[in-house]
C-alpha cells in the first residue's frame, strides 16, 4: 500500500474513532451544562451500554434495535440513580469532592461489571452483515458507518430538543443561570436529572454502537472516558457543537499520529493535544466563555 | 521557631514512632507501616498544594515515578549509589515540576485538574512505551536496597526507621512552612487568589513554590519505594494512584498536615482490611469514597471531631436541662 492509500486508511478509523468520542464528549457537555459537574463515570457508563448489549444478544434472538433500546434503557435508570443517590445530597458541592464522588462512581461500576461479567473482553455482532466497503484501495468497516450515522442522528436529536422543546429550552435556561431558571418556574432539580438520564443514554449508545469493532472488556470505560474528557476541552467545555468536532479532531489526529508516526504512543497523543490546548487556548476551540486566568 | 502545640504534637508523634519501631517486629505490620509511612510523605506534599494554597493535582503519581524511575535506573542500570541517584531523580523531578508548573499553575479549577491529569497520563505512557531505559510494560528489576556508604539498610525495621524519620522531617518542615508567613500567603491563595494578589502577594511564584515542594517530596518518596521493594512497574505510577492520593488528602481533611497522615493510612490499611472481598474489594472502596464524600466532605478528621463535638455539646444540653428540671 502506498503513502496515499494508507493515510486514507488512517483517516477512515479515525473518523470512527473521532465519532466514538464525541459522543462520549457530549455526554460529558450535557451534565456539565446543566449541573458543572464533570462526570469521570462518563466512560463508565459506555462500558456498561455495550457489555449489557453483549449479555442481551448471547443466546438470544433478540433483534437489535429491541437490545439497543433495552440496554440504553438500563444505562439511563444508572444514571438517573447516580444523580439521585450521589450528587442531588451534596450539600456545598466542591469540585475536588465532585471529582472524586464521580470516579467513586466510576470504581463502583467498574468493580460491578467485573463481578457480573468477568475479566474476559467480549465481542458483539454487527449491526449488519455487509461485507466491508472498499474505497481506493482503503477498505471502511460498515459498522463505522453506523457509528457515524449514530453519533450525527443524536447531535441532530439533541439540537432538535435544545431549540424545539419546551424541556430543551428550560435545561439551556437551567445551564446559563441557574437560579434565574429557578425564578421563572423551571425545576432545576428535575432538569439536572434529566441531564444524567441524558448523557448516560448517550453513552450507553455510543457503548452499544462501538462494541462490535472495539470488543468489550470491564475496565475499558477509563481510557474511553478520558479521551472523550480530551475531546471536550479541544472543543471547548461547555459547547455542544465543540465536543464533536474536538472528537472528530482527536480522532483523526490521533490515528494519523499512530499509524504515520508511531503506534506505540497512541495514547499519549490525546494528552499532549488536551495539554497544548489548555496551555494554549485553554477556552477551546469553541469556547466562549473567558477561563479564569491569573 | 515551632509553636509551643507544635512541639507537644511532635513529641508525640516521634514517640510513637519509637514505640511502634521497637514493639512491631511482625513482618506484615511492619510491611504495611513502611506503605503509610510512603504514602504519607506524598500526602503531606499534596496536601500543602491542595489543601493549603487550593491547587488541584490529578498528576501526582507522575513525580513518585519519575523519582522513583530516575533512582531505579541510575542504580540498577548504571550502578550509581542510591543516595547520589536520590539527589539526582530530586533535581530531574523539580526541572520537571517547573517546567510543567509554569504554564499548568495559570489555569484554575477543573481546568488545572485536567492539566495535570494529563500530565500525569503521558508520563505513565512514556513509563511504559521507552523499554530501553525502563524495561517497559513488565518493569525494572534489581533494584539495590537503600544504602549509605557501608551503611545498607536490610531489615523491617531499618526501613520502618529511615521511612518515618523522614516523614518526622517532612512534616516539620511542612508544619514550619504553613505557620510562617508563606503558609499564611498560601491561604490567602486559597481563599480567593486576586485578593493575594492585591496584597502584594506574588501569587504565581509561591504557587509554583509549593507545587516544586510537592513534586519533590513525591519524588523522595518515589526513590524510598523502588529501592523499598527492588522492583517498579508502570502500573503502580497510572491515573488511579494520583486519584488514591488525591483520596487521601480529601479523607484525611484538607489543610492539615495530621490529617494527611491519617489519610495515608486510612486509605492504605483499607484494602488490607477489604482482602476478604477479594478482587470485589474495589466496589467497597468505590461505596466508602462515595458515602463519606457526601456525608463528610470536609474529611474523616474532621467528620470525627465534629461528631464528637456535636455529641459533647448535646451532653452538655441535656446536663443543663437536667439542672433546670431539678430547680
Amino acid at each position: 500500500m502506498d503513502l496515499a492509500a494508507q493515510t486514507l486508511q488512517f483517516l477512515f478509523s479515525g473518523i470512527t474513532n473521532g465519532a466514538i468520542y464525541g459522543l462520549i464528549a457530549l455526554g460529558f457537555t450535557i451534565i456539565y451544562n446543566a449541573t458543572e459537574v464533570i462526570n469521570f463515570a462518563q466512560g463508565e457508563l459506555v462500558m456498561l451500554g455495550g457489555m449489557i448489549m453483549i449479555a442481551l444478544s448471547k443466546g438470544t434472538n433478540l433483534p437489535l434495535p429491541a437490545g439497543f433500546v433495552i440496554s440504553v434503557s438500563i444505562v439511563s435508570i444508572v444514571g438517573a440513580s447516580f444523580e439521585r443517590f450521589t450528587i442531588r445530597p451534596l450539600k456545598n458541592p466542591t469540585q475536588i469532592g465532585i471529582i472524586i464522588i464521580t470516579i467513586g462512581v466510576s470504581i463502583l461500576l467498574k468493580g460491578v461489571a467485573m463481578f457480573i461479567w468477568g475479566k474476559e473482553t467480549l465481542s458483539s455482532r454487527p449491526f449488519s452483515h455487509s461485507p466491508p466497503i472498499h474505497v481506493g484501495s482503503a477498505t471502511l468497516d460498515p459498522q463505522s458507518l453506523w457509528i457515524l450515522g449514530i453519533t450525527f442522528g443524536i447531535l441532530l436529536l439533541l439540537q432538535l430538543f435544545y431549540q424545539k422543546t419546551i424541556t430543551g429550552k428550560a435545561m439551556r435556561a437551567c445551564a446559563f443561570n441557574k437560579r434565574a431558571a429557578g425564578l421563572v418556574g423551571i425545576p432545576t432539580q428535575k432538569m439536572i436529572l434529566l441531564s444524567f438520564v441524558l448523557s448516560a443514554a448517550m453513552g450507553a449508545a455510543a457503548g452499544v454502537a462501538i462494541t462490535p469493532i472495539t470488543m468489550c472488556s470491564y475496565d475499558m470505560g477509563t481510557i474511553l472516558g478520558l479521551k472523550g474528557f480530551c475531546a471536550v476541552v479541544l472543543g471547548g467545555l461547555g459547547s455542544t457543537i465543540g465536543s464533536v468536532v474536538g472528537g472528530f479532531i482527536l480522532g483523526i489526529v490521533e490515528s494519523l499520529g499512530a499509524g504515520l508516526i508511531s503506534s506505540s504512543l497512541r495514547d499519549a497523543i490525546a494528552f499532549v493535544l488536551l495539554l497544548g490546548m489548555l496551555f494554549v487556548r485553554p477556552q477551546g476551540i469553541f469556547g466562549i466563555k473567558e477561563v479564569k486566568k491569573i | 521557631m515551632l509553636p509551643k502545640r507544635r512541639i507537644y504534637e511532635l513529641s508525640v508523634f516521634s514517640g510513637f514512632i519509637l514505640l511502634a519501631g521497637l514493639l512491631i517486629r511482625e513482618p506484615y505490620y511492619q510491611n504495611v507501616l513502611i506503605f503509610i509511612g510512603i504514602h504519607a510523605i506524598l500526602t503531606v506534599g499534596l496536601n500543602l498544594l491542595m489543601g493549603y494554597a487550593g491547587q488541584i493535582s490529578l498528576g501526582h503519581a507522575a513525580f513518585f515515578g519519575i523519582g522513583a524511575y530516575s533512582s531505579g535506573i541510575l542504580t540498577a542500570t548504571h550502578g550509581w549509589s542510591p543516595l547520589s541517584a536520590m539527589l539526582v531523580a530530586v533535581i530531574v523531578t523539580a526541572v520537571i515540576a517547573v517546567i510543567i508548573g509554569i504554564p499548568s499553575l495559570k489555569l484554575t479549577g477543573y481546568y488545572l485538574a485536567m492539566a495535570t491529569l494529563g500530565f500525569g497520563i503521558i508520563v505513565y505512557i512514556m513509563f511504559r512505551e521507552m523499554s530501553q531505559f525502563t524495561g517497559g510494560a513488565s518493569g525494572l528489576v534489581g533494584i539495590p536496597p537503600l544504602s549509605f556508604g557501608k551503611w545498607t539498610l536490610g531489615t523491617g525495621t531499618d526501613y520502618f526507621f529511615f521511612v518515618w524519620g523522614l516523614l518526622f522531617v517532612v512534616i516539620v518542615l511542612s508544619l514550619n512552612m504553613v505557620d510562617s508567613q508563606v503558609g499564611r500567603a498560601f491561604r490567602a491563595i486559597h481563599d480567593s487568589e486576586i485578593a493575594a494578589l492585591s496584597l502584594g502577594i506574588d501569587t504565581s511564584r509561591l504557587k509554583l513554590k509549593v507545587f516544586v515542594i510537592s513534586a519533590v517530596y513525591a519524588s523522595i518518596a518515589g526513590s524510598i519505594y523502588a529501592h523499598y521493594i527492588t522492583f517498579i512497574s508502570p502500573s503502580s505510577f497510572g491515573f488511579m494512584f494520583s486519584i488514591k492520593l488525591v483520596t487521601m488528602v480529601v479523607i484525611g481533611g484538607m489543610a492539615s498536615i495530621w490529617g494527611a497522615l491519617f489519610g495515608a493510612a486510612t486509605i492504605t490499611i483499607l484494602p488490607e482490611i477489604l482482602h476478604v472481598f477479594a478482587e470485589y474489594d474495589v466496589i467497597v472502596f468505590g461505596i466508602i469514597l462515595i458515602v463519606v464524600m457526601i456525608f463528610m466532605p470536609q474529611g474523616l478528621t474532621c467528620g470525627i471531631l465534629d461528631a464528637w463535638q456535636k455529641s459533647k455539646r448535646l451532653a452538655r444540653k441535656r446536663a443543663l436541662m437536667e439542672q433546670k428540671a431539678r430547680l
